[in-house]
């Protein structure tokens, strides 16, 4: 069985950051593993290591930067990575939903994975909408924000429960192969130990350009323009305490004394 | 020209945000002059045309396929009543269901997608707004393209009103049931437990901002010192370090305490979506920008460390070691 892992490496923003032109300087910028896709990639080690012959690839779209992130995602057990990346991804404005998906479904074709795990959302650009996308570019079925996984592999078919909105759960019967897309919680993502940074130096990693994946520079072009990007304006008329602790402690249990809901 | 909708329900209700797009439908229809028409699929579409005849809205689609919610029946329904009705815009909710289904509808329609939109303006083209980066930023789009699929945001735009005119038309879909690969084989209530977080008049909440499970005690002995009941954002329980009955938010629950104190809580949509209806709320946060500022009546920018020790001794509590 093959487990294929979209891997992520998102841009954070600092407290206090710079716009330039279209998007955030990259001074403001920090980069780290999606949330999502830790919990993605821990998914899919766990299931490599409760069941037999399970490979765990992790594909990512990304600078030479996100090298980093993906051994991390190594490191962690998967068992090879592919990045695909080149100047025509470099040099456009930004990559859409459909331009990612066409991306990771030319990677997923060439493997053809039983299943393919996704974050829910990346923390950044938040479309929360590549894995379901790519399922459908596949002609593979999938379920949208899973929060536990049960994978009947000689049955060919997944039982996951869908966190909806409002505390319930939807239990649903996947067949596969089929893209999932995690939801953070469901599972406890690991720290890479010494030993697995070490073992994910040698671990293959291939990089692919548009042309290796069969795909010309048309990929990116998009009817979506972005047009301005700005801090939206505070509409904060909050009244904040200031000065030492003891004294803002002070200003706010004044303030609980005096609305009664609390003795003392 | 047309703006579809497509409304969402679940175990039998309309859920809200099928009423918010009946209001961004009509908002587009208008900058685009032209019609709404809202389509109902599954479940009892008799009941649910009455509650969505609400004001603009022009024509309400019924679709009696299945009773719940399945990807496969949304997907192939709403292909067929996009040939037919042709629409400039899809307008579907960005829900946790939406988004299971409206990239598949985008992309076998070969149409651009832009989910979680919080903003629309204009005709030729129309620009959508989104905000990127946890919130931190807002950011144009114009969709160049005749026909394009939307995900709207909940609670953004508000319900429309009832007193609709619409009329109301049968559209027979043609599922092909192979072609679906899921079954749902039913629902579970979460976070069940002792504590009930929705009838506390005073939530002392924690988020990331308490960094290490060892620190959590500090906020339970805030806690104690006001009486209060203790809650989180998801974070902390997708961390494993309180229950799931804790948690505020959108997967979580709906709460209106009298007070919230919000304590190393950024803000995030979700979790706002949660607690904007507590009485007064109280947002303890380094960052002056967090979103969570944006709702507070009251706040502390300072560090958490600092002040709650200060407030524990303020009601005669005892700070633990941590």
């Amino acid at each position: 069985m093959k487990i294929l892992v979209t891997v992520k490496e998102v841009a954070e923003v600092d407290d206090e950051f710079d716009i330039s032109g279209l998007d955030i300087a990259e001074s403001s910028l920090e980069y780290d593993l999606n949330e999502w896709d830790d919990y993605a990639v821990e998914e899919a080690v766990q299931t490599s290591e409760s069941h037999d012959d399970v490979e765990v690839v992790t594909v990512t779209v990304g600078p030479e930067r996100a090298e980093e992130t993906i051994r991390m995602a190594l490191a962690k057990g998967a068992d090879r990575a592919i990045r695909v990346w080149d100047d025509t991804l470099e040099d456009a404005q930004f990559l859409d939903v459909e331009t990612k998906a066409e991306l990771i479904t030319a990677v997923a074709e060439e493997e053809a994975p039983d299943l393919v795990l996704s974050g829910v959302q990346a923390g950044d650009d938040a479309n929360g909408a590549t894995g379901v996308a790519v399922a459908e570019e596949l002609g593979f079925e999938w379920a949208a924000v899973v929060n536990h996984l049960e994978l009947d592999a000689d049955a060919e078919i997944a039982s996951v429960r869908r966190e909806l909105e409002g505390g319930i759960e939807e239990l649903t019967d996947v067949e596969l192969p089929a893209v999932l897309t995690i939801q953070t919680g469901i599972n406890e993502p690991r720290y890479a130990s010494l030993r697995g940074i070490r073992q994910a130096q040698r671990k293959p990693l291939e990089v692919n350009s548009l042309e290796d994946l069969g795909l010309d520079a048309g990929v990116v072009d998009s009817p979506v323009e972005r047009t301005s990007m700005y801090e939206p304006e505070s509409e904060s008329d909050a009244t904040v305490w200031e000065g030492s602790p003891e004294e803002t402690a002070g200003e706010l249990a004044a303030f609980l004394r005096d609305k009664g809901v609390v003795d003392g | 020209m047309t703006v579809l909708a497509v409304a969402e329900h679940r175990r039998g209700d309309l859920r809200d945000v099928s009423f918010e797009l009946v209001t961004a439908g009509r908002e587009l229809a208008d900058e685009l002059g032209s019609d709404l028409a809202v389509a109902v699929i599954g479940g009892d579409v008799e009941g649910f045309v009455e509650e969505l005849n609400r004001e603009g809205v022009d024509t309400i689609y019924t679709v009696a396929e299945g009773e719940e919610f399945n990807h496969g029946i949304y997907a192939q329904t709403i292909e067929q009543l996009h040939a037919e009705l042709d629409p400039a815009a899809l307008l579907l909710p960005n829900s946790v269901n939406g988004l299971d289904y409206a990239p598949a509808v985008a992309e076998q329609l070969d149409l651009p997608l832009v989910t979680d939109v919080i903003a629309l303006e204009g005709s030729d083209p129309v620009e959508v707004t989104r905000e990127q980066y946890g919130g931190k930023v807002e950011i144009t789009y114009d969709i160049g393209a005749e026909q394009y699929v939307l995900t709207v945001r909940p609670a953004e735009w508000p319900t429309a009103t009832a007193g609709g005119e619409a009329t109301v038309e049968t559209f027979e879909t043609d599922i092909d049931e192979g072609a679906l690969g899921t079954t749902v084989k039913g629902f579970e209530e979460v976070g069940a437990g002792d504590v009930d977080i929705t009838e506390a008049e005073v939530l002392v909440s924690i988020g990331r901002g308490i960094e290490e499970e060892e620190n959590i005690p500090l906020i339970e002995a805030l806690a104690d010192a006001l009486d209060a009941t203790l809650s989180s954002s998801r974070p902390i329980v997708d961390n494993g370090w309180l229950p799931q009955n804790r948690q505020v938010g959108q997967s979580g629950k709906v709460v209106t305490p009298d007070v919230y104190i919000a304590i190393g809580i950024s803000g995030a949509v979700q979790h706002v979506a949660g607690m904007k209806g507590s009485d007064t709320i109280v947002a303890i946060n380094t960052d002056p920008n967090a979103p969570i500022y944006d709702i507070a009546d009251y706040g502390i920018v300072d560090d958490l460390f600092e002040v709650i020790p200060a407030l524990i001794e303020e009601f005669g509590g005892d700070v633990p070691d941590i």
